[in-house]
């Protein structure tokens, strides 16, 4: 379980995120939706503490993540915007590496590592090098890094960005089977990802929380669509125009 | 410290991996060599005119440690001035441009064990270097009668040096996230450490020479490479080490201040 509260970030006179609460359930998964440069990424390494807030804090699983930060830590798997591969490193090699780190005890790594690999669809890349491979399988080697220590809480960061269609097809079942008893958050700019594997989502616009709802509470004959521009516009972050581009960027996920 | 030698192991690997390593130890043993056989040679050069000259006095005042293996060892320092840089400039900068960084500072590890495996990994790497430049000296043994001491004492200086050295790179490289900008300014800094008591060496005395020679890695390190292993010596370059590794851990830490 993650709960957010009221984060800010300033950025020396960039106001990155303002005031940003939600909460996401164990053992559901949130969608974390909203235009690019909407604060997305921002709020995400603040959740896994790779940066801290200006103020305002995160709970993981009632652990706080500046405070109690190497406890909170070691129950995040996360996957940044870019895969964040050692590119000389041979893929077995650097999940054993990253299974270490995060504390998986050594009797148990060759099963964890057999597992993120079987899960991954990466059992005949084990020993191919980072760095060639093409940006579906980088994306999927972040993926494993980010559960190879079996997490209660995952946090992806756009994790079907630049795949195949067939491979974000996979990497979304694969997200949903995952969710079980964990706690899982991704960011995401692309409308019917979150309606096809989310149970709940929040709309952030300029920085600002505009909805968070269960997308069981939504009323049957409205689409997402609707909801995200209207949540955008009635802020007055988007006027007409603007909320027509961005209606077109995140119809571009239906391809 | 387990998570420190996990980072170290993987580091140490990843300098082989890149050519990085063998590419850095073959230009200095390369150099290393040059300079051993251009002394050796000078050596045996001005023996034979003393043995012409027949100036026993003067034959007899003349040994290798002085006229081979204390040069040998001020020349390797220099090259170290140059090569260290290279060695240690990726070891912050390329994690925070590849975004690696991202990923190892959200591990649960202390920042205090990232910074300790990485100069644990650079330093060994500068130990098995400076271990293959012992070649040198036993040489000498094999051949020679040189006072296996004072060999001693210098290569043990010479491996402080390298550390200290290998300390202020990581410092420098954990400031910027452009490598080049890190081997400069590390190259730069040990420099100055190389050159700062200069000043005090014209004569003036009082407490700002005083002061600029005790900063002065040049002046310690000749006192080990004489044979002269002095606490206050050791010291220093175990100062300079923790004040380096420890700036390093505060600037990694400062991610994460608010």
């Amino acid at each position: 379980m993650i709960e957010v509260k009221h984060l800010t970030k300033h950025y020396g006179n960039f106001v990155a995120i303002r005031d940003v609460s939600f909460k996401a359930e164990r053992g559901s998964i949130l969608g974390f939706l909203g235009p690019n440069g909407a604060g997305k990424t921002t709020t995400m390494r603040i959740i896994t503490g790779f940066m801290p807030a200006t103020s305002g804090t995160v709970l993981v699983d009632g652990l706080d993540i500046f405070s109690q930060s190497l406890e909170a830590r070691r129950k995040i798997g996360y996957l940044p915007e870019s895969p964040p591969l050692y590119v000389d490193m041979r893929v077995e090699a650097y999940l054993r590496f990253v299974a270490k780190l995060r504390g998986v005890p050594r009797a148990k790594l060759e099963d964890a590592l057999d597992h993120a690999l079987q899960v991954c669809g990466l059992k005949d890349m084990r020993t191919r090098i980072c760095g060639q491979l093409s940006k579906g399988y980088r994306q999927r080697v972040g993926l494993a890094q980010a559960l190879i220590h079996d997490p209660p809480v995952l946090v992806l960061d756009e994790p079907t960005i630049g795949l195949d269609p067939r491979q974000i097809h996979e990497i979304r079942g694969l997200i949903k089977t995952l969710s079980g008893d964990r706690t899982v958050v991704l960011s995401t700019h692309i409308l019917p990802e979150v309606s096809q594997i989310c149970d709940k989502v929040v709309i952030v616009a300029d920085g600002q929380v505009v909805l968070e709802e269960k997308l069981s509470e939504i009323p049957a004959g409205t689409t997402l669509e609707q909801v995200f521009l209207e949540a955008i516009s009635k802020e007055g972050h988007a006027g007409g125009a603007e909320a027509e581009e961005t209606l077109e960027e995140v119809g571009a996920g239906h391809a | 410290m387990k998570n420190a030698f996990t980072i170290a192991g993987k580091e140490l690997a990843t300098y082989f991996v890149q050519p990085v390593a063998y590419v850095v130890m073959t230009v200095f043993m390369l150099l290393a060599g040059f300079f051993f056989f251009e002394l050796l040679s000078y050596f045996q050069i001005v023996l034979q005119m003393y043995a012409a000259m027949q100036n026993p006095q003067v034959l007899e005042h003349m040994n290798l440690n002085q006229r081979v293996i204390e040069p040998l060892l001020h020349n390797m320092s220099i090259v170290l001035v140059i090569l260290v840089p290279a060695v240690t400039m990726r070891s912050f900068a390329e994690e925070k441009r590849t975004g690696t960084y991202e990923f190892l500072l959200t591990a649960p590890v202390r920042t205090g064990e990232i910074v300790a495996g990485k100069f644990i990994a650079a330093a060994a790497f500068m130990l098995i270097m400076i271990g293959l430049a012992a070649i040198f000296p036993i040489i000498l043994v094999v051949f020679g009668n040189p006072e296996a001491g004072v060999m001693v004492a210098g290569y043990l200086g010479l491996a402080l040096l390298s550390l200290s050295f290998v300390a202020v790179g990581l410092f420098t490289s954990s400031v910027t996230q452009n490598q080049i900008i890190a081997a400069i300014t590390c190259f730069g800094a040990l420099l100055l450490l190389y050159v700062i008591s200069w000043p005090a060496q014209t004569g003036s005395s009082g407490w700002v020479s005083d002061l600029l020679r005790y900063l002065s890695i040049t002046d310690h390190f000749s006192q080990m490479v004489t044979g002269i292993i002095d606490t206050r010596d050791i010291v220093y370059f175990f100062s300079l080490i923790f004040v380096a590794l420890f700036l390093t851990q505060r600037s990694v830490e400062s991610a994460r201040w608010r």
